[in-house]
């Protein structure tokens, strides 16, 4: 939407600046499609975690992984198609409130990965709004790649869930994602310190 | 059986004859080490969720919709913490894509207490019909599930279904029948 006044960004270049600025063995969980592609090829750390179906649940698996380890910040990738599955996440969230949980919204108004349809609210809903009014006060639409930056490091020392909203183009994610759930899980779990490797 | 047999005595001795279904699921989970109770609201479970809102071991809280919930408890689970949803029947009932796309495949111990609505008694037509989609979906995944009519076999049940879930890492759905919990009764 024009009234956002935010440039429109590449979700592979805003994954790795994310993953550049990430010291401390955060958690990132990926969405299901495109999200998942651009975390894979932005380097493949054992605390990434990939989904591979259940769309929409990028930020309850991350909620879960932020309430068992409230020490860890959390980030979740998740697309704008993939959100309105589940809005109701955001409610919950902003409900219990935990600090260490950073929601990032690659938003381009299709599902991409199926065809580019356009989602049912492409171009009429705001999601930051849609955040703000869910109860999660600390979101916002980031206005070019170092609002992005800048709003990331706010977030990691934030005292609240933090919302960051990206507007992005079409173009299709960078890598493919290895799809073998078990191993996936293992070395995500290996990553949170919760698993010793065999 | 002779273990069976073991525990109702002990705990006939102990004078827990009398505990309520609900007293005995909130027992089994703080055994278990269960502490993270993600729901979506039913009736028949509302003293067991208000008991576990009442306890601090649990963190226990409302969620939109029941995938939601298991989503919540998957990252739970791969964060080091043991988690349990409570749900009805109609909420198990949108669940195939979750159980299918991420508590299967990932092999993740997702325990389920699913509180049955749409039989022994059931005045509402929809209810019923929802009730029967669950135990095929179930068997379809080939996951592990058992329904509960007796107090006096609540704890095994619930207890060994636990343990089995967490160590071989599979989903179960415990079904509380409502010859166990009362049931909704035809008042409004």
């Amino acid at each position: 939407m024009d009234n956002r006044n935010t440039k429109v960004m590449n979700r592979f270049d805003v994954t790795s600046r994310l993953i550049a600025k990430l010291k401390h063995e955060e958690a990132v969980i990926g969405g299901i499609g495109n999200t998942n592609f651009d975390l894979w090829a932005a380097g493949h750390r054992p605390q990434n975690f990939y989904m591979l179906g259940s769309m929409g649940l990028a930020f309850p698996i991350a909620l879960g992984v932020a309430l068992a380890q409230p020490d860890r910040r959390v980030f979740a990738l998740e697309g704008d198609g993939s959100l309105l599955m589940q809005l109701g996440a955001l409610s919950t969230i902003a409900t219990l409130k935990p600090k260490n949980l950073i929601m990032i919204v690659m938003d381009n108004g299709i599902y991409q990965i199926t065809g580019a349809q356009p989602t049912p609210a492409a171009s009429v809903a705001d999601i930051v709004a849609i955040a703000a009014g869910s109860g999660l006060a600390n979101s916002a639409w980031a206005a070019d790649e170092e609002d992005f930056e800048r709003l990331v490091d706010g977030a990691m020392s934030a005292s609240e869930p933090s919302l960051i909203a990206v507007r992005i183009d079409d173009k299709p994610g960078v890598g493919t994602t290895r799809r073998d759930p078990v191993q996936i899980r293992e070395r995500f779990m290996h990553g949170l310190g919760v698993r010793e490797p065999l | 059986m002779a273990i069976a047999e073991q525990r109702t005595a002990s705990q006939a001795t102990q004078g827990s004859s009398d505990e309520s279904w609900h007293g005995i699921v909130l027992q089994t989970l703080k055994r278990n080490e269960i502490s993270l109770i993600p729901y979506v609201p039913d009736r028949v479970l509302t003293p067991l969720i208000k008991n576990l809102h009442a306890d601090p071991f649990f963190t226990t809280f409302a969620t939109a919709r029941e995938e939601e919930a298991v989503g919540i408890i998957s990252g739970a689970w791969m964060g080091g913490r043991r988690g349990a949803v409570l749900m009805q029947t109609s909420g198990f009932a949108t669940l195939a894509n979750v159980l299918a796309s991420l508590a299967v495949p990932y092999q993740i111990p997702l325990i389920m207490f699913v509180s049955e609505r749409g039989t022994l008694g059931e005045f509402n037509y929809g209810q019923s019909l929802v009730c029967r989609t669950m135990r095929p979906v179930l068997d379809s995944l080939a996951l592990e599930h058992h329904t509960i009519t007796r107090l006096d076999e609540l704890e095994f049940i619930a207890d060994r279904s636990i343990k089995q879930a967490v160590t071989t890492q599979a989903p179960v759905a415990l079904i509380l029948n409502p010859l166990l919990t009362g049931g909704k009764t035809f008042d409004k």
